[in-house]
């Protein structure tokens, strides 16, 4: 460690003065003279026909400055990831003729302050046919389940070029899919076959400050946007699209952040508070209640993982085969991505030869899932340790033991046929067995990665 | 009343930065006239450091002290294309940025110090803060001064540009063939917990991780990441899920009354160590690290009251319910 100066040092974190002390500057600490505030009306049920929105009550709230409908927004349908490559547009910035989950914002009253806004929106009389939500990912991909995407199928289609990652123009299937080795073969000549299914829920990422942003109309058709988000150039770009401006007018800036944890990689308000503000032409403030947290914002998706694993006498897991269900919930976001690194992942740090993976994205009526720390790797981690406790336990060999014994070394090749060239998980497993004084025999004590 | 202990493990490994790459990370290192140098990024500082961290990397690189640098961060109009601050890219990706432009602004330093100690660039070398002749520390003059003299005597303007990106791999839609990863890093816990059959309550008691990061920037900010994760591995493994009937929507948390997530009064004997095999791809060798320690906490737990109670509950969380569920199904031969 000596070769460097300042690497490797317990350097004292910058932040903790000013934000011990309260001299840290937050987006809720930025006022701006003539500003207004938003609050929305959101739909009570998770899945209905928009038939009427009438807004003329709430207009009449003294204060109230504008109520912003899905008709003022120049480019409704966007992208969150386009600049992945990832679609198609599923999700508007308001909804015009449906909502798709409980909670999505109808419509955006602008006034005066928080408690008019709050008061005014509760006066707009909004119509609707309620529809039939789908809820279960496993009834959402049957074949008579109400289809609540206009391609027809609730799940995302891979492989033809809209997840981000295959070319586009091939033929699309409803999964994404890793295969590798013969895992037919494998099942046929393994000793023991064990199956597992596992399930993460969605859980909220609940960072000590809420969703909040300000936006404000600067001269010239500039904008800029304060909002405490872990993607500037991902907000700057949405904006853009939305707004049919050029991204260059676009200004975004994030002070510094009171926890994200992946729940603020998307930008799944400031293009409303952007529309807003240049509907009215003046700073437009919206900061979400930690009710809108729970409700509103992404969650981590639900994931269940089903697995079936070929393992010989000895304790060497010799093919894998695993189904991957994803809760992207109502809309796309970064759905697909999140799947494809789980599918890669579905070996964990283990050298399988003979894999069959198929990863699916699948849509229901609930609040969109996104990125939470760990995003599709947490859910394959957790699902992969319980698959491999359940296997040891068949095999009848100690935990570690097992896992020693199917650790990946360098030079091997993973699911996605990369030849491995930094494991290192055989010395880390050998370092935790000695801080927790596990008994480990001398022939794991000797293994390498390299060996 | 018994209490049934167990220990459970879980080994993981963890990509850094977006999955399959195409993801850059841009940075414009200036000098001030003052000599000091403003790191500007458009990564951001949401509590996890990074600001400190990436500090140290380009003062390293520079070979300056860290007081003599400021990275302002989250500014579109300042600061050039960054993809953003998640998949634990930042410290790697724009980590790699910066080094390029701190290369750059030492050349251009040396550069000028070369003309003002009238020898060869090659002939100098930085060390904390001066630039010195090899091997004669007499002959040498501050970086703060060479900086004010490249912009006052010698017109040259002191500023660095660096880039990183992993290309864009493709990937084969039949076989899902690709190069999805730049490195991975590694992690390993054990954990004790104590089940209380008579509650169904769980409490974790120890926590013992291993975690491999390629190389430790700052350790008192992995510290911070690592007993975080154990937090939120908690709260994930016990308590927290927005849709208790999942996947019905009854019921939705709206509070933390109903959605409950571990204090400081619930976080257990926690010891770790953090060990070093430094990528050929990072920043001096370092690896992502603030997700993989979340990762490895659940299933650990969720091992460990398998092993106490004989049952592997496999659906999160493990709510005293569902455990003394699975301990009558147990008792009844169920299972």
């Amino acid at each position: 460690m000596d070769e460097f100066a300042l690497l490797g040092k317990p350097v004292r974190n910058v932040q903790l003065l000013g934000h011990v002390t309260g001299e840290t500057e937050f987006v809720d600490d930025l006022s701006f003279p003539g500003m207004l505030w938003i609050k929305a009306m959101r739909s009570p049920i998770p899945r209905g026909r928009i038939k009427k929105i009438d807004t003329s009550k709430a207009e009449r709230v003294p204060g109230v400055v504008k109520i912003v409908t899905a008709k003022d927004v120049p480019n409704n349908y966007h992208v969150n990831m386009a600049a992945l490559g990832i679609g198609p547009p599923d999700e508007p910035v308001l909804p015009d003729n449906e909502v798709n989950y409980k909670g999505e914002a109808i419509c955006l009253v602008v006034a005066k302050d928080e408690e008019t806004a709050a008061k005014a929106a509760q006066l707009v009389d909004v119509e609707l046919e309620e529809l039939p939500p789908v809820l279960d990912m496993e009834e959402a991909l049957r074949p008579d389940a109400p289809v609540i995407k206009p391609w027809g199928l609730n799940a995302h289609i891979f492989g033809s070029g809209l997840d981000g990652a295959t070319p586009r123009g091939g033929q699309g299937r409803p999964y994404f899919l890793v295969k590798r080795g013969d895992v037919d073969r494998a099942f046929e000549s393994a000793d023991y076959v064990v199956e597992g299914s596992y399930l993460v829920p969605p859980i909220e990422h609940a960072p000590i400050e809420p969703h909040i942003c300000v936006a404000r109309p600067e001269p010239g058709g500039r904008l800029t946007i304060y909002t405490a988000t872990q993607a500037p150039y991902f907000v700057r770009d949405n904006v853009a699209a939305i707004l049919n401006i050029p991204p260059s007018r676009v200004r975004v800036v994030s002070p510094s952040v009171g926890g994200g944890f992946g729940g603020k990689v998307d930008p799944e308000f400031e293009m409303q508070v952007a529309v807003a503000a240049m509907a009215v032409g003046r700073p437009v403030k919206w900061r979400w209640t930690r009710e809108e947290e729970f409700t509103v914002s992404t969650v981590r998706p639900a994931v269940k993982i089903e697995f079936k694993d070929a393992i010989t006498r000895d304790g060497v897991i010799i093919g894998r085969r695993a189904r991957l269900l994803h809760d992207s919930g109502a809309y796309t976001r970064t759905s697909p991505y999140g799947v494809i690194k789980a599918v890669f992942n579905l070996s964990g740090p283990y050298y399988i030869p003979n894999v069959y993976y198929q990863g699916y994205c699948v849509y229901t009526n609930k609040q969109p899932s996104s990125a939470m720390r760990g995003y599709g790797v947490f859910e394959v981690s957790y699902a992969v340790e319980l698959q491999m406790e359940r296997d040891a336990r068949t095999v009848g060999m100690d935990s570690l033991e097992f896992r020693f014994k199917n650790a990946y070394r360098n030079g091997q090749v993973s699911a996605s046929g990369k030849v491995i060239e930094d494991a290192y998980i055989i010395e880390t497993m050998r370092e935790a067995a000695a801080l927790a004084s596990y008994p480990l025999p001398p022939h794991l004590l000797s293994m390498s990665s390299w060996g | 009343m018994v209490k049934l202990r167990g220990r459970g493990v879980a080994a993981i490994c963890y990509p850094t930065g977006m999955n399959l790459g195409g993801d850059p990370s841009q940075t414009v290192i200036v000098a001030q006239p003052d000599g000091r140098f403003i790191v500007n990024v458009a990564s951001v500082e949401m509590g996890q450091g990074l600001k400190t961290a990436l500090a140290q990397i380009a003062a390293e690189a520079i070979g300056v002290s860290v007081e003599d640098v400021e990275v302002r961060f989250g500014d579109t109009e300042t600061a050039p294309h960054d993809t953003g601050t998640f998949a634990s890219r930042t410290t790697h990706r724009m980590g790699n940025a910066i080094i390029a432009a701190g290369q750059e602004i030492r050349r251009i330093l040396l550069d000028v110090a070369s003309k003002i100690l009238e020898v060869r660039p090659e002939d100098l070398e930085v060390r904390e803060g001066r630039i010195q002749v090899r091997g004669v520390p007499d002959r040498s003059i501050s970086v703060k001064e060479v900086v004010a003299q490249a912009q006052f005597t010698y017109n040259t303007p002191v500023v660095g540009k660096g880039h990183y990106v992993k290309p864009k791999s493709p990937v084969d839609p039949e076989t899902g063939e690709a190069d999805p990863h730049s490195t991975m890093a590694h992690g390993c816990t054990i954990v004790d917990v104590e089940v209380d059959t008579e509650t169904g309550a769980v409490t974790v008691l120890n926590v013992y991780s291993v975690y491999e990061v390629g190389r430790v920037v700052n350790p008192r900010l992995v510290e911070g990441q690592v007993i975080g994760g154990v937090v939120m591995g908690m709260g994930a493994a016990l308590t927290e899920t927005v849709y208790p009937k999942y996947p019905l929507i009854d019921n939705q948390a709206t509070s933390f009354r109903e959605y409950v997530l571990p204090t400081a009064g619930d976080i257990p004997n926690i010891r770790y160590k953090l060990i070093e095999s430094p990528t050929p791809t990072g920043p001096y060798g370092a690896k992502g690290v603030g997700e993989m320690v979340v990762n490895s906490i659940a299933p650990a737990i969720v091992n460990a009251v398998y092993d106490a109670i004989g049952v592997q509950i496999t659906d999160l969380p493990l709510t005293p319910e569902k455990v003394l569920k699975a301990l009558e199904q147990k008792k009844r031969g169920q299972l």
